[in-house]
């Protein structure tokens, strides 16, 4: 069984290339382009990990983790974010709300993926049973 | 009838629970959770003005005299009129110098004279005691009124040890007592005593206010059906006359009793007690003055409706007027209600009585047993006299209460008690002239203070209260009649010759005469003393200084451990040791050992004292210890000028810190600006290059990449990479522009030739897209002199903004040009989707684009505020229309006079030769 992937991000080009990249790394692909979405997504598809970017209109990632962490539900999905401001604070920000890793853009996609592979496995070493039989 | 043992039972209950609220709020006091620090309480505690001798003698004054029982509370809100004014320095003066009473407030001001100390509380206990017993006689009447089968006479007075009266004093002393002198304060504040006092003016209130309402519509049928029988009744019609019994309107008699009253209001040694000493906040005024005059009426409301009523239903039957609020609900067959106006007679009794003792107590224990005892050796030498001061306040109270049962067991139904009411209100009425003078006038001294008060008071004490005593049957009425030694000019109503006038405004007449002339007069004739005038200035500048800038009138040497010792004497080891502590830390010294033995230290523990045990005994103790220069009218105006010109030092030093700290806050914002606008500028950046930099590296790893793939990423990343440029260009270009250093070439505008202009750049654009451009331009218009490349950049900004919003198929945008004589508008409308309203505010700061995700267009989010600044380069304004009926309409306004060269090329002037 493919491993589902989603991918926050309001701008179009980066979700274009971030859509690219994770489908040949032959992931299953769902995509949002607000932070609304996003959650709505998660509660839908059920993803194993989510790509989230901070800045995004209707709800900020650090919402968007916040919610997706008190939802017993979907609380153990796994969060990467991602952002373009890069400043101390917020990379506290985000670990602080509960996101599993904080990577700044622009990034190395093959860094990128190397990443997600190894929070991926992490995962299944501790709870992926719980996850299998969502 | 009531049983006799329920009416006991019914008022040992309600002084329980009495002492369960002053309990309480003394708890709530102690963790820190003050129920009096509250304006209502404050208010209500107020109240207590309205004694048993309201409660009950309101009606027996309306039935008598009809609207006369009215200035008794019309001066009173006159009073509250001037309270922020007159009571909020009293508060000061008194919360600063720590005075505790009346007396001690005349006599600080006046030099801290002992003996003018004495003189006030003589008059005070001369004055109230017998006001005292009138209340007690109100408990004792009702109670008998109660348990009594109607129309009985009253038998005759058992034994002394069997009058309910004298124990009714003796529980008030307890409670006195137990709540009054808690522990030794130098506040003399008790917050039991004020919560309970506030509760019982809500009980009395509620039971005066029900009875009312009961012979209003239970009785009888409502106000109207009792003022028309009453309209009906010749007799009864009158009392709702001003003129009465043919005579014409007394307006001096209502005037005296108006200013009688509003004195009092202020002066009874209850009302000052309440009013100043117990005000935990000058703020707190601000609502009593309302509430408190508010209640006034409230209580007053039903005063003439019970009167009549009670004249009406009882007819020519020898009931009481006074007793009407007790023997209505009774002859009505209402005994619980009848119950609960004695219930509400006793808290307005009580609570009088609890006040003014407390008040008459501490006068009498600083001002006429501390000055005795201080003066006897044995007990000069004792080492702690904190509990003997405790003690005599104590003794102090019994005495007051059991003297005014005294009184009022001798003098029983006599016109001496049942009148004292005025008569008091007279008494205290002596201090005015005093107090307030002393608190605006810096001329008065000791000597005048002393013999106003003096000639006041014997000239009451000659024409109202002897001749009370004699109307009582306890001496010769002769003098009143004939005069003294047969001499007509002394009559004492009459005196010389002065006739025509009720005997009260006689004599408050006289009184206040001679009171307030020899005050003055004593005052001119001789120059303040050193000493005066030092507590002049203190008291009529209260307001001018400061805590830490006021003046210290004294100058000497002084030692610490002897100062402490004084403390510890008068105020206990505890409390002293903590008064030092507070003073160490407060003035920056680490421990009670380096505390300076300074004029400011002499100062604290003296006011400390004071607070304990009067002004006038603090100074004689504190001098007893250090060694004093004596300091003369120079001196004290020397001092004066020094702390003068320190509190225009800290005055200044206090605005420049001021300056500096808005300075650096101005500072921390204007650097929280840039940081914003770096973090925003970041984001901006690194969004097109995370595109760039992913897409190359996709293509650069898969070199079998399909090339129609390669194509779409490649269009993207030179999209992205204009992004960037055009971002750049921006951002330099509007910090450019923001610091000043940007180049104007100013030139005469055709603005009809540069809208036209502006129309045919984007004319392909527009074509593209299916939409058109309508021009709206005017024949003509003056030329504009500005940069043309900068309105340019303007309006293309606009027009690109307008076209990015403008539906798929019929867009439309009109540009139109306005001219008159001060300016030029350009508005830009487009029939697109408009500026939601959320975003109007925002869209002309940096970074905030308009439209939502799904549909943003590509921008820097920096065109607008570009916009904005070029136009205000130009002494012009840009706005978003809002009253726009479909799509968004911008619109920018140019002067076609710029004003004043605008602050851009102010702030760099070597940069000006270029902009000009």
């Amino acid at each position: 069984m493919t491993c589902k992937i989603l991918i926050a991000d309001d701008e179009p080009n980066i979700l274009i290339s971030l859509e690219y990249l994770m489908k040949r790394e032959g992931f299953d692909v769902v995509v949002a382009r607000d932070g609304q979405q996003a959650i709505d997504a998660v509660r839908r598809e059920r993803p194993r990990l989510v790509l989230l970017d901070v800045m995004m209109p209707r709800k900020s990632g650090f919402e968007v983790c916040q919610e997706l962490r008190a939802d017993e539900q979907i609380k153990d999905t796994l969060v990467l974010m991602l952002t373009a401001k890069g400043r101390e604070t917020d990379s506290a920000k985000g670990l602080g709300v509960g996101a599993d890793a904080y990577v700044t853009k622009p990034f190395s996609t093959n860094e990128l993926v190397r990443k997600v592979r190894s929070m991926l496995a992490g995962d299944g070493d501790g709870d992926g049973d719980g996850d299998g039989a969502a | 009838m009531l049983a006799p043992s329920l009416v006991l039972f019914a008022s040992f209950a309600y002084l329980l629970l009495l002492f369960f609220v002053a309990w309480w709020a003394d708890k709530r006091a102690d963790a820190q959770r003050s129920v009096i620090g509250n304006a209502w309480v404050y208010a209500l505690s107020m109240a207590v003005y309205c004694t048993a001798w309201t409660y009950f003698g309101s009606v027996g004054r309306a039935a008598s005299g009809g609207v006369w029982f009215l200035p008794i509370y019309l001066g009173p809100m006159l009073a509250m009129l001037l309270a922020w004014v007159v009571v909020r320095k009293m508060i000061r003066i008194a919360h600063t110098y720590r005075i505790t009473s009346i007396a001690d407030f005349i006599a600080s001001r006046h030099g801290k004279s002992p003996l003018l100390a004495g003189l006030v509380t003589a008059i005070t206990v001369v004055g109230i005691v017998p006001y005292i017993a009138l209340q007690l006689k109100a408990i004792d009447s009702g109670y008998k009124l109660l348990t009594n089968p109607a129309g009985a006479v009253p038998g005759a007075a058992g034994p002394w040890w069997q009058d309910g009266a004298l124990y009714a004093a003796l529980a008030l002393a307890g409670f006195t007592m137990v709540f009054g002198t808690r522990h030794l304060e130098s506040r003399e504040r008790h917050e039991g005593m004020v919560a309970a006092i506030a509760f019982e003016s809500v009980v009395k209130l509620i039971a005066f206010v029900a009875v009312g309402i009961f012979v209003t519509w239970g009785l009888f049928g409502g106000p109207v059906d009792l003022f028309a029988r009453v309209q009906a009744d010749p007799q009864l019609r009158d009392l709702l006359r001003l003129a009465q019994n043919g005579h014409p309107f007394a307006y001096e008699q209502w005037f005296a009793l108006t200013m009688l009253s509003m004195l009092s209001v202020i002066f009874l040694p209850r009302q000052f007690q309440v009013l100043v000493v117990e005000n935990v906040d000058e703020r707190h005024l601000k609502r009593a003055v309302w509430v408190f005059p508010a209640y006034l009426l409230a209580i007053n409301l039903f005063v003439l409706p019970i009167a009549l009523g009670g004249l009406l239903y009882f007819g020519g039957s020898n009931v009481g007027a006074d007793t009407f609020v007790l023997s209505l609900p009774l002859a009505g067959g209402q005994p619980a209600l009848a119950l609960a106006a004695f219930v509400g007679g006793l808290s307005a009794a009580t609570g009088m009585v609890i006040v003014e003792t407390i008040a008459v107590s501490t006068m009498v224990c600083n001002d006429f047993v501390m000055p005795l005892l201080l003066r006897s050796g044995a007990f000069a030498r004792q080492q702690d006299l904190s509990g003997w001061l405790l003690a005599i306040r104590r003794a102090a109270i019994v005495a007051v209460l059991l003297l005014g049962y005294l009184y009022f067991h001798l003098a029983g139904e006599a016109y001496a008690l049942v009148s004292i009411g005025l008569i008091s209100f007279a008494a205290v009425a002596q201090f005015a002239p005093t107090a307030l003078g002393g608190m605006y006038w810096r001329g008065g001294t000791r000597e005048g203070a002393l013999a106003g008060l003096l000639a006041g008071f014997a000239l009451w004490t000659y024409t109202l209260m002897l001749p009370s005593i004699a109307k009582s049957g306890w001496w010769h009425t002769d003098f009143i009649a004939e005069g003294l030694w047969g001499i007509a000019l002394l009559k004492p109503e009459q005196l010389f010759g002065l006739a025509g006038l009720d005997n009260l405004t006689h004599s408050l007449f006289w009184s206040m005469l001679a009171n307030t002339g020899l005050y003055v007069g004593v005052s001119l004739w001789r120059t303040p003393s050193a000493n005066e005038t030092s507590q002049a200035l203190l008291f009529v500048d209260v307001f001018d200084r400061t805590d830490t800038a006021r003046p210290i009138f004294w100058r000497g040497r002084a030692q610490v451990s002897d100062l402490q010792a004084l403390a510890r004497r008068f105020l206990g080891a505890d409390v002293a040791s903590r008064l030092f502590a507070d003073y160490a830390r407060q003035g920056g010294a680490s421990s009670i050992g380096e505390i300076a033995a300074d004029a400011r230290l002499v100062q604290f523990v003296e006011t400390q004292l004071a607070g304990a045990i009067g002004s006038a005994s603090a100074r004689v103790m504190v001098a007893s210890v250090v060694e004093e220069e004596a300091l003369d009218i120079d001196a004290v105006l020397r001092i004066l000028d020094e702390a003068s010109q320190l509190r225009a030092h800290s005055q200044a030093l206090e605005q420049a810190t001021a300056e500096l700290r808005a300075a650096n806050l101005r500072l921390a914002g204007l650097d929280r600006l840039k940081d914003d606008f770096m973090s925003s500028v970041t984001h901006e950046l690194r969004t097109p290059l995370t595109s760039i930099r992913a897409l190359t590296e996709l293509m650069l790893d898969e070199p079998q990449m399909p090339l129609e793939q390669r194509h779409e990423f490649l269009a993207i990343v030179v999209t992205e990479t204009e992004r960037l440029s055009r971002l750049v260009n921006q951002v330099l270009d509007l910090a450019k522009i923001e610091s000043g250093h940007a180049q104007w070439h100013d030139e005469a505008v055709d603005l009809i030739e540069l809208l036209k202009q502006a129309a045919q750049t984007v004319h392909e654009l527009l074509r593209e897209r299916g939409a058109e451009l309508v021009l709206d331009l005017p024949g003509q218009a003056p030329t504009l002199h500005a940069d043309r490349d900068r309105l340019m950049q303007v309006l293309l900004n606009l027009l690109s903004n307008a076209i990015k919003f403008l539906p798929s198929s019929g867009g439309r945008i009109d540009l139109r040009l306005r001219v008159d004589e001060h300016a030029a508008t350009v508005e830009v409308h487009d029939n697109g989707p408009g500026v939601p309203p959320d975003q109007q505010a925002l869209i002309f700061e940096k970074f905030r684009q308009g439209g939502d995700a799904t549909s943003r267009p590509q921008g820097t989010g920096l065109g607008l505020p570009i916009s904005r600044q070029i136009v205000e380069h130009f002494g012009g304004t840009i706005e978003l229309r809002t009253d726009a009926h479909q799509g968004a309409c911008f619109a920018f306004q140019i002067p076609w006079q710029a004003p004043a060269q605008p602050t851009a090329a102010l702030a760099v002037p070597d940069l000006s030769g270029d902009s000009a």
